[in-house]
């Protein structure tokens, strides 16, 4: 089984304060994992970091596939304008990019792919409905029809299921087994402790450092979050440079730490 | 009939430089119309004006350089205008500057640099001449710049219609998928300034603009969608060039700022009769509907 994503004594932040510091491990190809951690652990600064928004302070990511538009990123607070006078049908096609580009046409079987991924996420007959008027819900529906498209094998999800309802949030977590199914990567940045236990075979535990990462039982126990929050409470605004010389780099969640794990379902 | 002849067909069938004018106008229309939609829709509604602003010194220097000289004056426009973009989006970009306050202090520097340069050598007629443009003095060089660019811009736009569209509505997402969102709006500021140049001829710098935010800006109410309201902003900007040669004409009135003055007219009626978001319809917006 070969990595789709692998951190090497990952550093991630802004303006030289760390966010995610001295991050090392593996996401195996088709993996379903959960980054769980408080507000301000890093999580967000992490998928940033494995999209390419933003450049590691230090360490590397290495991506099992070279091609950047093989990783679709959902974004906790999408840039979007959303008096822009575009549709939903258009916004959903923008998911085709890979396959068509700036001057690729969009032919019957394209049509038919938009058709099928906006019935995925519930919105036929929303085609023609300007993104302005669609409630927050439904936003997050369009925007999975559109990952739906990007048909990328890793798929990294912020914390998607934010302010939308219990139906929306099991539609779409629908679409997230569906993936995992597939054997695409997915990494899902996640709050709800009990949904994670329940649905997530795998768990990355973050508190800018990392705190663990393996089966979601092993990693969600109360002393790890305990220890999660303590170390998120502590930043220091005039902080040292990192002695990374000197500290012994944290160990490596081995291999076989997560050899139980079943990627599949 | 004859005075419908008369009044609507004759200034341009009798005339040359009327038709010069018309033909400059329409291609004006064509090429700026579309560009003031998505200044518009990126909220660089005023940029347009700044740029207009800034592209007057290279001007300025080509007037200096070889008098009223079509080639001096638009490289020299071309170039003023293209530095000051590319500064603006340096400091943008690498200081805590925003891109309007950045955009500001160098097209201000710009414009005081041009002014000092046209009164130490040109006289007021010709500052008059450089500030409103003259669009019934198209020479043939001037209408043929005035259509290239029109065609360049069509084009181009053509060319980064969709990675631009995306970069306007979802700069996050177009960062994810693809480079082109960068160079996309780069190539667009480029067509900016061509066609402000363009605009100069015809318009003069202070009223360049307004062929195309006024077009932009009625599209906007009528139409949803960003394909129609190109169609439409470039058909009104069309008829604001007709109608304002005409009014022009029989009025003796001068034809820049008649021309913008139709499309300020047709732009009230949008303001209160749009279909989309005017104010007699939200102020009478019908019974609700049942879902």
């Amino acid at each position: 089984m070969s990595a789709a994503l692998r951190f090497r004594n990952l550093t991630l932040g802004y303006d030289r304060h760390p966010a995610v510091h001295h991050l090392d491990g593996a996401v195996e190809t088709g993996a379903l994992v959960a980054v769980v951690g408080p507000n301000g652990a890093g999580k967000s600064t992490l998928f940033k970091g494995i999209v390419g928004v933003i450049k590691p302070l230090a360490g590397r990511i290495e991506r099992g596939d070279p091609n950047p538009q093989n990783i679709a990123y959902l974004p906790q607070a999408a840039e979007i304008d959303r008096t822009f006078p575009i549709n939903v049908y258009d916004m959903v096609a923008m998911g085709l990019w890979r396959r068509a580009g700036s001057f690729g046409g969009i032919d019957r079987a394209a049509r038919a792919s938009i058709e099928q991924a906006m019935d995925a996420v519930g919105l036929s007959g929303f085609e023609d409905r300007a993104i302005a008027t669609l409630s927050g819900g439904q936003m997050q529906r369009m925007l999975f029809a559109r990952l739906l498209l990007q048909d990328a094998h890793v798929i990294v999800l912020d914390e998607p299921f934010n302010a939308v309802d219990a139906k929306t949030s099991a539609d779409l977590f629908d679409l997230v087994q569906r993936w995992h199914g597939e054997r695409r990567t997915v990494l899902t940045a996640m709050h709800d402790i009990d949904f994670v236990r329940a649905h997530f075979p795998e768990t990355l535990l973050l508190a800018r450092e990392p705190v663990a990462w393996g089966h979601t039982a092993n990693v969600l126990t109360p002393e790890n979050l305990l220890a999660a929050r303590r170390m998120c409470e502590a930043f220091d605004q005039h902080a040292e440079l990192c002695p990374e010389e000197q500290a012994p780099p944290s160990p490596p969640f081995s291999e076989a730490a997560r050899a139980g794990i079943d990627p599949q379902p | 009939m004859s005075t419908l002849f008369q009044t609507f067909i004759a200034p341009f069938s009798e005339f040359e430089f009327m038709r010069r004018a018309l033909a400059g106008a329409l291609a004006l229309a064509l090429g700026a119309c579309p560009i003031g939609v998505f200044l518009m829709l990126r909220r660089m509604s005023l940029v347009g004006d700044a740029m207009a602003h800034a592209i007057l010194p290279g001007a300025a220097v080509g007037f200096l350089l070889s008098g009223l000289n079509l080639f001096a004056m638009t490289a020299g426009g071309l170039i003023a205008g293209f530095v000051v973009a590319l500064l603006t989006g340096l400091v943008a970009r690498t200081t805590e500057l925003k891109e309007d306050a950045a955009l500001a202090t160098f097209y201000l520097l710009s414009l005081a640099i041009g002014v000092t340069i046209i009164s130490l050598k040109g006289t007021n007629i010709d500052l008059l001449h450089v500030l409103f443009g003259n669009v019934l003095a198209l020479d043939d060089q001037t209408l043929l710049m005035i259509a290239a660019n029109a065609s360049v811009t069509l084009i181009v736009l053509a060319l980064i219609y969709r990675p631009l569209v995306i970069e306007c509505v979802d700069p996050g997402f177009m960062r994810t998928v693809s480079r082109a969102g960068g160079p996309a709006h780069l190539a667009f500021l480029v067509l900016v300034v061509l066609n402000l140049v363009s605009g100069f001829y015809a318009l003069g710098t202070l009223l360049a603009v307004g062929i195309m935010m006024l077009p932009a800006a009625i599209g906007r109410f009528w139409a949803r969608d960003t394909t129609l309201m190109i169609v439409i902003a470039t058909a009104s900007g069309a008829v604001s060039g007709y109608a304002g040669l005409l009014i022009s004409f029989h009025a003796g009135v001068a034809s820049g700022p008649a021309i913008i003055l139709v499309a300020g007219g047709l732009y009230l009626a949008s303001l209160l009769f749009g279909r989309v978001g005017g104010l007699v319809r939200q102020a009478f917006p019908g019974r609700h509907l049942e879902a």
